[in-house]
Order: C-alpha cells, then structure tokens, then sequence
C-alpha cells in the first residue's frame, strides 16, 4: 500500500499526496469539498501562464526577489568550507513564508474565495498572510496561540495594523498546534467563502505539495546564482532548519533528485532532545496523523500529541510536514537537531562576524555547521530564512543574562 | 443480523442518538452515563474516545475530551470499563474517535476487541473514503462492525450514494458543514434533509450537529430517521448535580410530546 516508486521523484507525491507512507488526507467529510477542489484545481492553476505571470511579477516586485545568495567570507574561514547564505530574510516581510502567501493569495482570488483564514506561530506566517490579504483587499482572519500572542507582541502589532483579525486559540496548549486546530475548525464552519493558507509544509493533501512547489522559487534562484558564482548549480550541502518545514521544503526543492546534494535539516532540540523539553520530531516522534495527514508526530503511546518545546516559536510544532518524514525516513535527508542554547549563540555569533541578526528558527541552522565534519572543498548553501526584529526581545534578554 | 438494524427494523421514526465522552465527567462516569442515558430513553449510545486534537469537535466537546484525558482515560481503560457491559446494556453502542489513537493501540487488535465487548459500530470522523477502501475497510468489516460514514450538504450525489453503500448500520447527515455544538437554523437544514430523504438511500439517517433539545429534535425528524445530541447534553453533564437526575432531566425534555 502506498508504495513510494523509487523510479518517480521526490518532487512528486501520488494522485492521494503520499511520500512514501506519509500524506494523504485525512480530513473530515465537512472539509471534503473544499479539499477535493484545491487538490483538482491546484496544479491546473499553478500551471496557467498567466497565473505563474501574476506571481512573478508580485514576488519580484512587492517581495524584493530574488534574494541574494551571499558569500559569508568570515564565517567560510571559520567553519573551514565555502559557505554561501541564502538570504530570504531579505524577504518584504521579513522571512521566506511571503513566498506561499503571494501564491496562495491569488489561488484564492481564481477560486472566487472572499475571506481568508490562517495559522500562526511566531507570527511570520501571519504577518506575511495579513500583508497580502491587505494588497488584494480580502478579509484576514488569523489565529495564533494564546500564549504566542504574548510572547509575539509585535507580530501581532504588525497584524493588526495590516487589518487583520487575531483570535488567540485558547484549546489546548494555546501554541501553534491549536492554533492550526482552530484554523482548521473556523474553515469547517465556513468553507464556501474562504480559503485557508496553510503557512507550511503540512495538513492534508494538496497542501505540503502546493507549498513546496510555492516556496521551491528559493532553489530555482539557488541554482542560477550558484552556477553564476561557482560554475556550479549544485553544492555538496543545503541545510536549513525545520519546524513543519517549509523554508527547508523550498531549499531543498530543486535539489531533491540530485543525489549528490546532501540536504540537512535541523530541529529544534529545546533544553537537549532527550529533556522532555524538545521539538525534535524525528527523534522523539513515530508515525501518526495531525491535522489532516499522516506524518511523524510526538505523541503518548496513547496516541494524545504532546506538547513540543522550543526557544523559537515558528519551530515549536510537535509534527513535520510528510516530505520531510519521507526524507527522514528514506535517508535522503540528514537530520540534525540544535539546543536553544545553541541556537542564541549562534544568533549573536553571526551578528558579530557577518552583520546579520538571524530569526531564532534559522539561528538553529547555524550551529550545527562545526559538527558536520566539512572540508575546504565543500560549497554549503544556508538558507537564512528570516530576520531577527522579531526575536530582539529574547536577544536582549539573553545580553542582560551575559 | 446486527444491534443496530435490527433497531432500525423496529423503529425507523424518532430515533435518539445520544453522544457521551468516556471518562467524563470522571474517569469512572462512563457505565453510569451509558446505563442513565439507556433507562431514560436513548435507543443509540455514541462513546467519545477523547483525543487531544479533536478537529471536528466544537469548544463543549473538546473540553469534556481535554478533561477525560486528564482524568486519565485512555483506550486501555476504556475497554477495561466495558468488559462487563453487555450485562447492563441492552442497545446500540458505537465508538467514535479520531484515528491517530486508534492506529497507536492498533487498529486491528482495537477493532477485534472492540467486538468482543460488544460494541456494534464506528464513528471516525477523520477516516476518509479512500483510506477507507484502500486500508482500513476491510479490517473493520472483517470484525463484523458496522461502520458510519458522516455526510454533509456539499456532499455531491454520486460519493453520497457511495458513502451509503459503504455505511451499514445507519448514515450520519451532519446538518451543515460546521464543528458540533453550532447553533443551527433548521428551516435550512429542511431541504437538504427532504433531498436525503427522497433519495431512498440504503440505511436510515440521523442527524447530528446543531441538534439540542425538543424544538431541534422535532424539526428534523419530520424528513430523518432521528438525530444524535452531543454538546447540548455534555453541556448539561457539564452543570448537572448529578448523572442519573441530569440525563433524566434532558432526556424528558427532549422526548416529551
């Protein structure tokens, strides 16, 4: 059942969404029209010239692509390998996750869609939801955790200054996993009129695909750049950090079916993976379903998910998205974990030796460069996936403790 | 020939679904509720599983799972309190749950067990038709379970008839595409419901979602086979003195004439 084809792409999922075991679409009947629809609509669409035409135009001019691929010549010296940075933090918005919401936005637009509903952890994803809703004056509703609420005050600022509606999820932990529970619960109750942006890799099928293909624009870009600076398209590393996954999904894209390209995720391993107080889901997890696929989740040996933990809120999310279960799982992808004492270091380490103030989600990437055993030879793509603003009041936080 | 059509052979009007949480409102609730919901008029008893992330369930029922799960309910003790309940139970027992601690405990050995003590069929709201066909179906229909599909008014026609033939024991017609304990209105809900009926679909229908007391229960029963209650009666569990006076209460008012 389900057998992944080894002779197909990692790019492609079956007609049903599976990478491998994982996808699908496990979804109540309620949702199924909504559902049926995007999965026989979304790559007809996706596929239109004129459609592709509108994106281009939009993340060219409104988002500030393509982001530079940067050289960062200190930290190459110090790591003892080339290193090149994809800034996506460059991104109007801040991070890559503009990337799926311009796409997805005008989806919406061709499948007569008036109202727009989203999720939000550390709030990027509903900043860059709300930002786009405000362009094409659709209403925005977002939901986030109440407890992200607090922690992510500005985000929420920025939201609500951009006109959208945040209403905090107070089910359960009041993290991002309810607050997708409860995106998904106000789409049951409304889903003639609105569409759902999913801001990762993750949910039922057509979702971790139409994602990926929306965010698979950071490897097209890595590809060409590279090649401009190297000769080369292909590095021998990308590596990028992972919560769902949707900023590794789309570095890793192009990549996929190039054996040769070794592909790193990182998870946020908390106080340390076996601490009880941890996000790293291919570690800790076993295959399971949550919000409307299967995929590898933490969870009870009752099956009840548990409650992840994580420095980074945009990390902190007890599921990954099926392709990456599927790399995982097929050892195309290498995972790896980071602390979140690791992860701050290394948000100041490459503030002083590049000028960059990373996102504490990417910040996770970084620090495990030294344990990779690298060689001078090797060319390492990091995608920078957002920008620090955002996390300044842990960062101040953390320079008072030092 | 199973609990559920031989009910529905002798009485296919006013038929009254009443949805509990096992281990609410404490862990050791669960016969009481059944046999008070049995004595007082219920004619089916759907048996919430909690799950942590019940994703078609509205604020009332995810309260009572959250607080099943902290007094401790799991699968193991559910089925721990059911082992004698064919002593006192008499009518129609489904389970309904989400998949994820189904497949955990898993789903064969759930489905066998579940068998054994009697229980007649399953509500899984998040096992979708072609998982269904493709997995999981066989399984259950090995057990000699009946299975109950949820279908909604976007359900078009040809996968309504499907999902009818793939059901047995009854179809479950949720009143609009909602989570459970919306309000409805129900002059609304009519056409939809008069279209199920002229269907002449294979099992009879319940309705469920939005359904609360008398006036609700009444109104869809003039074109379904009978409705299912869930939030409205966790909600009276929920302030009730105690089980046996707060289920005779509710049911009296829903039943009365």
């Amino acid at each position: 059942m389900h057998l992944f084809n080894e002779l197909t792409n990692y790019q492609q999922p079956s007609e049903e969404g599976y990478y491998g075991q994982y996808g699908g679409a496990y979804i109540p009947e309620m949702l199924y029209s909504n559902v049926e629809t995007l999965k026989t609509q979304y790559l007809q669409i996706m596929d239109d010239p004129a459609f592709k035409a509108e994106v281009a135009a939009l993340l060219k001019d409104y988002v500030g692509r393509p982001t530079p691929l940067f050289y960062a010549e200190r930290l190459s010296a110090e790591i003892g390998a080339k290193i090149y940075l994809k800034r996506e933090d460059l991104c109007h918005t801040g991070a890559h996750k503009i990337n799926n919401t311009v796409g997805q936005i005008i989806l919406a637009q061709r499948l007569g869609k008036k109202k727009i509903i989203a999720e939000t952890g550390a709030g990027q994803h509903g900043v860059a939801t709300a930002t786009v809703c405000a362009l094409k004056g659709m209403e925005c509703v977002v939901y986030m955790g109440e407890k992200d609420i607090e922690r992510q005050a500005p985000n929420v600022a920025r939201m609500k200054m951009l006109g959208a509606t945040v209403v905090p999820a107070k089910s359960g932990s009041k993290t991002l996993k309810d607050a997708t529970n409860e995106a998904i619960r106000a789409w049951i109750n409304e889903p003639d009129t609105t569409h759902y942006i999913i801001g990762s890799v993750v949910g039922p099928h057509p979702y971790p695909d139409m994602v990926a293909r929306f965010q698979s624009v950071i490897s097209t870009e890595m590809r060409t750049q590279l090649e401009a600076v190297t000769g080369s398209q292909l590095p021998t590393h990308v590596v990028a950090c992972v919560g769902g996954g949707s900023n590794a999904a789309g570095a890793f894209y192009h990549y996929l079916n190039e054996p040769s390209v070794e592909l790193v995720a990182v998870e946020a391993a908390g106080h340390g993976v076996y601490s009880g107080m941890s996000a790293a889901t291919t570690q800790l997890g076993s295959a399971g379903i949550l919000h409307g696929s299967k995929s590898i989740v933490m969870q009870t040996k009752d099956g009840q998910v548990v409650e992840p933990h994580s420095i980074s809120a945009g990390l902190d999310y007890p599921g990954i998205g099926p392709l990456h279960a599927f790399l995982y799982e097929s050892k195309r992808g290498t995972f790896m974990s980071a602390t979140d004492e690791a992860a701050l270091e290394w948000a100041f380490h490459l503030s002083e030796i590049e000028g960059i103030i990373p996102a504490l989600e990417t910040a996770h990437a970084f620090a495990v460069l030294p344990e990779m055993n690298l060689k001078p030879t090797d060319v390492v793509i990091v995608c920078l996936s957002g920008r620090g603003d955002k996390d300044l009041a842990t960062y101040m936080q953390a320079m008072d403790i030092k | 020939m199973s609990r559920l059509t031989e009910l529905f052979e002798q009485k296919n009007k006013r038929v009254l679904n009443v949805y509990c949480t096992a281990g609410y409102p404490q862990l050791n609730s669960t016969m009481e509720v059944m046999e008070s919901l049995q004595k007082n008029g219920a004619n089916i008893i759907e048996l919430g599983m909690p799950y942590s992330d019940p994703l078609a369930d509205g604020e009332v029922i995810q309260n009572s799972s959250l607080a099943a799960l902290e007094n401790g309910m799991t699968i193991d003790a559910l089925f721990e309190q059911l082992a004698t309940m064919r002593t006192s139970i008499h009518i129609p027992v489904v389970l309904m749950g989400y998949m994820n601690p189904i497949l955990q405990y898993g789903f064969e050995l759930f489905c066998k067990k579940a068998k054994l003590l009697g229980v007649d069929g399953l509500i899984l709201p998040d096992l979708p038709l072609y998982e269904f066909e493709q997995v999981y179906g066989s399984t259950i229909k090995a057990n000699d379970l009946d299975f109950i599909f949820l279908v909604t008014p976007e359900t078009p026609e040809t996968r309504l008839r499907k999902l009818d033939s793939l059901s047995s024991g009854f179809l479950y017609a949720v009143s609009s595409s909602a989570t459970t304990g919306t309000d409805k209105d129900f002059t609304k809900v009519a056409k939809y419901l008069e279209r199920l009926k002229s269907m002449q679909l294979t099992n009879p229908f319940l309705v469920g979602f939005g359904i609360k007391d008398k006036a609700s229960f009444d109104a869809v029963n003039v074109y379904a086979n009978g409705a299912i209650i869930g939030s409205a009666y966790i909600q009276a569990l929920s302030k009730g003195k105690d089980v046996e006076t707060t289920t005779k209460t509710f049911l009296e008012g829903v039943l009365s004439n």
